[in-house]
């Protein structure tokens, strides 16, 4: 727990972030959906999101979406001052309809994920990823 | 039709009526001085397969005191179910005599006055003993560790873990899965792993950092009494949070609750009769992964300390507690048949070391392994009047010493020391050696640093450890206790979300409250960032023991805990 004076500060600053998600960032993750949706009814199955439940390293969180049968799956970090992450489009030819990748969390946050499915479907999945300093395993 | 979670249920309710896994009633044994090792080892063999367990050890191969914690909370679903159940609640629960030889060796109910008449428990060379004897009633009995092994003595640290390895390779470990091990760094692993170890190093959650894929044997096979076994290994998933993932950066761990299924599922496809979970996730975790992974027959629990008398089933897992330090070890004889377990028997077997004989072979090794650092490691540097204990949520009197120690010697207004479950006890007027020291501070990044803080951040430390303790998800949890804390006082509400739970951070010397803008002088040790700067923590702790002779301890009432 011995953090650099610019450690800490990011942290301070994390913490007030986490405790009180901007209304602007909420809104962008709204928009996001909807933009993506259309405003479509969201399903929660048909899709799997694998993500850790604490960070081992919040600059780079390895996060897993599998949605058989989807065109397309957009990720997003609800927390983040910039809440999208990617849009994965798969092609008809596609094997399987599964993204990986790592992303950068400023906080701890929910990291969501959307399949839209080849019938014209939505499912959304969430997993709270939480970032923390680190502690003390007994 | 009887399903098998009734058969299970029938299980327990049998090791329920001889009471306490059947080790009931030997209190008055111990006080007519008749408590043998035959009755602590007494079993009727059951089933046609044996698992003897034993984890936590934290390198203590010679008996110790071990007083069990008074506080132990549980928060959300597991409030007061075991092993969030201490003292007079557990003495009830598991229908045991107060003053017993068990109530001693589970609870903290007068520990330093039952400690005279019953001594100390563990030892290796006593385990063996224990280990032999149910190898010469079930000879094919499987002997699995835990993890927490190599590291936490003097002995380790100046060997490199290497007087454990020698032990548990002697002692015939057929298969072991990891902690504080990660803490001797990558290449101490590996070449232990590689060129030591007789048996498997298993953790089917360790992964390749760079590449996300798995990196160690995740499970191992045992043929016996006619069954084949599958025993998974699950590494403890918080290593790079929890302790200096820059020792190790090579690897990538966490709870991989699909992974897990997906191992179950492939032992099962393989021919798997009967799937043994060794894990080290802390038995709240291992509760929580037994309620959403199928087909685990038995989850051997670890990480967490704990000592549960009766195995806690959980849909049709049996979930074992086997305690820490060498005091204890389980045997779990299973009935398995047509590919399915269909029943268990248990015992939680105590390790008293004035009853239990040790075993001479283990007890040479284990002098041998001593004899070049035996000076060093028992010289006594001071005497202590108070019981000095390290385990309870908040607080325990070692570490109340320790902070001492940092303040005092650090010249801070503030100490802090890591809530660790791991050190043995000190008895009311028993001598401290340099050995005992080390026991409830040896590591390989003790350095006590020194550095300034402000009120707002020391209040981000105790709001984010509190979280990994008091977070209602037990996957968030990370299975220590609270951040020890000297010079300040606060109040902790145990019910509320992070950010909420510590308020009335005071400083003790003056009462003035803890500015969050203001600066403050803080001193501690085992931080998880490279390049810490500091003397080594039982140096610190040695050369104020040197200074003040005896250790006199006020009761420490810094800590006020709400929301129970």
């Amino acid at each position: 727990m011995n953090l650099s004076r610019r450690e800490a500060i990011l942290l301070a600053l994390a913490s007030v972030a986490a405790t009180s998600l901007p209304a602007q960032v909420k809104a962008a993750v709204e928009d996001a959906i909807a933009a993506f949706t259309g405003g479509a009814e969201l399903k929660s199955e048909g899709i799997t999101l694998t993500a850790p439940e604490i960070a081992e390293n919040g600059n780079t969180v390895p996060v897993a979406v599998d949605a058989p049968g989807s065109a397309s799956i957009l990720i997003l970090a609800a927390g983040n001052p910039t809440p999208g992450v990617a849009t994965f489009t798969f092609g008809p030819a596609a094997g399987s309809r599964m993204a990986a990748t790592r992303i950068r969390l400023a906080t701890t946050q929910d990291v969501i994920a959307i399949a839209k499915m080849e019938d014209g479907s939505f499912a959304e999945a969430k997993a709270t990823v939480k970032v923390t300093i680190g502690g003390c395993g007994g | 039709m009887i399903t098998r979670r009734e058969f299970l249920q029938a299980s327990l309710a049998a090791s329920a009526i001889v009471g306490a896994s059947g080790i009931g009633n030997w209190s008055k044994l111990a006080a007519q001085q008749a408590l043998t090792q035959d009755q602590l080892f007494q079993f009727d063999d059951f089933g046609n397969v044996t698992l003897i367990h034993i984890t936590d050890i934290h390198a203590h191969l010679r008996p110790i005191w071990f007083r069990e914690p008074e506080w132990n909370i549980g928060v959300g679903e597991v409030k007061g179910l075991p092993p969030h159940v201490v003292g007079q609640d557990f003495i009830k629960m598991f229908n045991l005599q107060p003053g017993s030889p068990e109530a001693y060796a589970l609870t903290y109910e007068d520990f330093a006055a039952l400690g005279k008449t019953y001594g100390r428990m563990g030892g290796l060379d006593r385990v063996a003993t224990a280990v032999k004897a149910i190898r010469s009633a079930r000879p094919d009995s499987i002997l699995l560790d835990g993890g927490d092994t190599w590291h936490g003595s003097m002995t380790s640290y100046l060997t490199n873990g290497q007087d454990v390895v020698n032990a548990m390779n002697a002692l015939g470990v057929e298969g072991m899965t990891s902690h504080w091990e990660w803490t001797f760094g990558t290449e101490r692993v590996k070449e232990i792993v590689e060129t030591q170890l007789k048996f498997p190093f298993l953790g089917a959650n360790i992964y390749d950092a760079e590449w996300d894929e798995p990196a160690f044997e995740p499970y191992t096979w045992f043929e016996r009494g006619g069954v084949k076994i599958a025993v998974i290994g699950q590494a403890f998933p918080y290593m790079p949070i929890a302790n200096p993932g820059w020792m190790f950066p090579e690897y990538s761990f966490g709870i991989r609750e699909e992974r897990m299924q997906a191992v179950v599922d492939e032992v099962r496809a393989e021919g798997a009769q009967l799937v043994v979970c060794l894990s080290h996730n802390g038995f709240d975790v291992d509760r929580k992964m037994a309620s959403r992974v199928k087909g685990i027959d038995v989850i051997l629990t670890g990480h967490t300390h704990d000592a549960i008398p009766e195995p806690v089933l959980v849909g049709e897992t049996i979930l074992i507690a086997s305690g820490s330090h060498g005091k204890f070890i389980s045997r779990v004889d299973l009935d398995v048949r047509d590919g399915r377990m269909m029943g268990f028997k248990h015992k939680l077997i105590p390790i008293f070391s004035d009853v239990i004989a040790p075993d001479p072979d283990m007890a040479a090794l284990i002098e041998a392994e001593r004899a070049p650092y035996k000076d060093q490691l028992e010289e006594v540097i001071a005497k202590s009047e108070s019981l000095l204990y390290r385990r309870g949520n908040f607080q325990g009197t070692w570490d109340d010493l320790i902070c001492n120690a940092i303040i005092s010697e650090r010249d801070t207004q503030i100490a802090l020391s890591p809530g660790v479950r791991w050190g043995a006890s000190i008895m009311p007027g028993q001598d401290i050696t340099r050995e005992d020291i080390h026991s409830v501070c040896s590591m390989t990044y003790g350095q006590v640093y020194r550095s300034e803080m402000t009120g707002e951040f020391l209040h981000t430390i105790m709001e984010d450890v509190a979280d990994n303790i008091f977070n209602p998800d037990p996957y968030y949890q990370q299975g220590g206790d609270m951040v020890r804390v000297g010079g300040m006082a606060f109040t902790c509400d145990v019910s509320k979300p992070i950010g909420q739970r510590i308020t009335n951070m005071t400083l003790a010397a003056t009462g003035e409250a803890i500015d969050p803008a203001k600066t403050y002088v803080v001193g501690g040790w085992a931080s998880v960032n490279e390049g810490t700067e500091g003397p080594q923590i039982w140096d610190v702790i040695e050369s104020h023991l040197k200074k003040i002779g005896t250790v006199n301890l006020e009761p420490n009432t810094s800590v006020t805990v709400t929301g129970i």
